[in-house]
């Protein structure tokens, strides 16, 4: 065997503490990609041996056994037998054991042993173990495994140094001897030596109970359940929407301010507006957005790491099981609300493929950050500021467009499921993992992974279509006294444009609107703000300016027809873009491009008609 | 710990009380999915093991259920439990 850099593998089951343990062995040096043709996450890291050889570590999806049934299963399946493109066979696999689950995760952990490849076994979380009154014998364990078995905390660094040490003596046994061949038992016998095993490494256990049986009682309960996780939702939108207000307008400040530095320093030519109106204005735009993901990522990272987010899912099941989906799909929704790039992107977690499917087709329905500053300029400039009841008339519309999102994506995933996606019901079978204090690194160094996924792609993609878009509404040059716009090759398309959407009550200057908007939603604010020729300052005066222009040019009808239509127009290259690659190929992200935008005119114009009739128009 | 068998023949997962201990007699696999079977079987849920209807649904037929199986907590809907025959099993004093 030729002495490549070694490759060694965390296997084993399911919230077993892999993802705790791989961060400590690596620290911050990590790369995450995509293993090619799968959308399973490749986590791989470098770390050290005693003697300072770098070894790289791969993390590899949780699985129940060695029969996938999973992308992320098989993915793991193949990356063991060394059979995934790619991915070098590990030398070292690395097994790590919950210690307070050991009877279930020794049924995987013996099927991998049977393999006979060099392998270590971490058990991990030895101290939450004994916190539930569970002393295990690593030595009894380690005679009954036949391989080393070192005891770890991965959150206090506990057994670090002796796992990297066993997996380079692991390393170095890999030439002298030939792979340990173990007769092949069933899954039955696997389960009852498991059991064995457990208790014979047991040294003590009290019958304590158990902290995550009285939090449960509490938090799944029938009465008290569901209103905690409302209650925590709500924290949850109230920060995503006033906690990011601040930072969000200091980067609007900054790219603002960007802008008009190279305005001062730039003499006046073409490649100044590109840079000014096409690079900084449109990825200043999306990179906005950056501290509401951050703070939603910060609250689903904290559920998920404490082990709340599966009981989320637990008692959301049913509702989501009344349209054909299961409790998996509300992480991917809920994250859609900040955007559906990071939702769609979390459907991977979802076994399912109808049901992933489904959820990817019905994220963008979900009311995203980005629709707020277009709901906004509108609700500003027609709705009434004043008291429904208890409520503002403003706020309730705006509630209202949130609810006709929701009720949307469910009414079009019940659709989906008897048609396009049609398959057995769904099912939800999901372990519902202990209960954790959620540690500082593990959640700094996953919201820190989040916002550089997110900005590399949202802002390549945003990169390239303003650039793309810029040029469209700047070629070919108006000549002298010539409106540039009107001459654009963007003008073009948009009087075409306004032919199709002059039924639904949008004139030609939405139309215009329409057509950047595709890059980002809220871009369709500023270039309606540059049309109608408003003096471009800071948001707030610029909103207020557009109010009043937008109120003398349309009829309430037809601003009541454009909110109906951002509830469903797909206007977003990003989510498109996303959709493409999770979907390996265009034929889905097609189908949602197709039916959100039939969905939007019909809605738009059911909405105008309707207004029409009642005399608003 | 001896168990007492017998009693509650016929009887399936979803219907016994909350809490209280039991063993799966038999699975009627043909009844699932055969990946919903084979994820069911991965986290133990088989014949032999012994479980405990921990928590039922809020909504509307009380699904989906969440059954304690050693150390772990499952959360499965009802059509899975409805497969699996269960006996009752004696709580020792």
């Amino acid at each position: 065997m030729s002495r490549g850099p070694c490759v060694a593998a965390l296997v084993g089951n399911p919230n077993a503490g892999k993802s705790a343990l791989f961060n400590a062995l690596t620290g911050a040096r990590q790369k995450i990609a995509n293993y090619p043709g799968v959308t399973v996450e490749r986590k791989a890291g470098r770390m050290l041996l005693p003697n300072g050889e770098p070894v790289e570590l791969v993390d590899l999806p949780g699985s129940y056994g060695l029969d996938a049934t999973s992308p992320d299963e098989e993915v793991t399946r193949k990356v063991i037998m060394g059979e995934q493109h790619g991915q070098a066979q590990p030398d070292v696999l690395v097994i790590v054991l919950d210690s307070s689950n050991l009877e279930q995760h020794l049924v995987f952990a013996q099927e991998v042993l049977e393999l006979g490849r060099p392998t270590v076994v971490a058990l991990n979380m030895v101290d939450l173990a004994e916190r539930d009154g569970l002393v295990i014998d690593a030595r009894a364990l380690q005679n009954a495994l036949g391989v080393p078995v070192i005891p770890t905390v991965a959150v206090r660094r506990r057994g670090l140094d002796e796992l990297a040490q066993a997996v380079a003596e692991a390393r170095d046994r890999v030439s002298e001897t030939a792979p340990v061949h173990r007769p092949h038992v069933t899954l039955p016998e696997r389960r009852l030596l498991a059991h064995e095993m457990a208790h014979g490494a047991i040294l003590s256990e009290t019958a304590r109970h158990r902290i995550h049986a009285r939090m449960d009682k509490v938090l799944l309960h029938p009465w008290a359940g569901p209103p905690i996780l409302f209650a925590l939702l709500f924290v949850v939108f109230q920060a995503v929407f006033s906690w990011a207000a601040p930072f969000q307008d200091a980067l609007d400040g900054l790219a603002g301010s960007l802008g008009d530095l190279v305005k001062t320093e730039m003499a006046p030519s073409l490649l100044r507006d590109l840079l000014t109106d096409g690079v900084i204005a449109g990825v200043g735009a999306v990179v906005v957005f950056l501290p509401q993901i951050l703070i939603l990522f910060f609250f689903i990272l904290t559920m998920e790491a404490t082990g709340y987010m599966a009981r989320a899912a637990f008692l959301m099941d049913r509702l989501m099981a009344g349209v054909g989906l299961s409790g998996r799909s509300f992480i991917p929704l809920l994250s859609s609300f900040a955007c559906a790039v990071p939702g769609i992107m979390s459907t991977r977690s979802i076994t399912d493929p109808k049901d992933r499917l489904t959820t990817i087709l019905i994220a963008p329905l979900m009311t995203c950050s980005a629709r707020l500053p277009v709901y906004a300029v509108i609700i500003a400039a027609f709705i009434p500021n004043r008291q429904v009841g208890l409520v503002g008339l403003q706020g309730l519309v705006l509630f209202a467009l949130y609810v006709v999102g929701i009720v949307g994506a469910m009414a079009v995933a019940l659709v989906l499921r008897r048609s396009v996606t049609r398959g057995a019901a769904s099912g939800f079978i999901m372990e519902l993992p202990k209960y954790q204090l959620p540690t500082v690194k593990d959640l700094a160094l996953g919201l820190f992974q989040r916002a550089w996924v997110f900005l590399r792609r949202a802002g390549t993609m945003i990169f390239t279509v303003t650039v793309a878009l810029w040029i469209l509404l700047n070629f070919p040059r108006a000549e002298a006294g010539q409106d540039q716009v009107n001459a654009s090759i963007a003008g073009h398309i948009a009087n075409g444009l306004a032919v199709v959407v002059e039924p639904i009550g949008f004139n030609r200057d939405i139309a215009l609107a329409l057509i950047p908007a595709m890059a980002a939603r809220e871009v369709a604010v500023s270039s309606l703000a540059t049309t109608y020729a408003v003096g471009a300052g800071d948001d707030a005066t610029q909103a207020k300016g557009l109010a009043d222009q937008l109120k003398s040019q349309w009829s309430l009808a037809t601003a009541l027809a454009f909110l109906a239509w951002f509830v469903f127009a797909p206007q977003c290259m990003s989510t498109i873009a996303v959709t493409r690659r999770e979907t390996n190929g265009w034929k889905w992200p097609g189908f949602m491009l197709g039916y959100l935008f039939a969905l939007a005119y019909l809605f738009a114009g059911a909405t105008y008609w309707t207004a029409v009739a009642l005399g608003l128009g | 710990m001896p168990a007492a068998y017998g009693s509650a023949e016929g009887v399936t997962l979803d219907q016994i009380p909350l809490g209280v201990p039991a063993r799966i007699s038999a699975v009627d696999w043909s009844a699932l999915v055969p990946e919903e079977a084979q994820r069911l079987r991965a986290l133990g849920l088989d014949e032999g093991a012994r479980v405990k209807l921990a928590y039922r649904g809020v909504f509307m037929g009380r699904d989906p259920l969440a059954v304690e199986i050693g150390r772990m907590t499952v959360a499965l809907r009802r059509v899975h439990a409805r497969a699996m025959t269960v006996a009752l099993e004696e709580v020792a004093a």
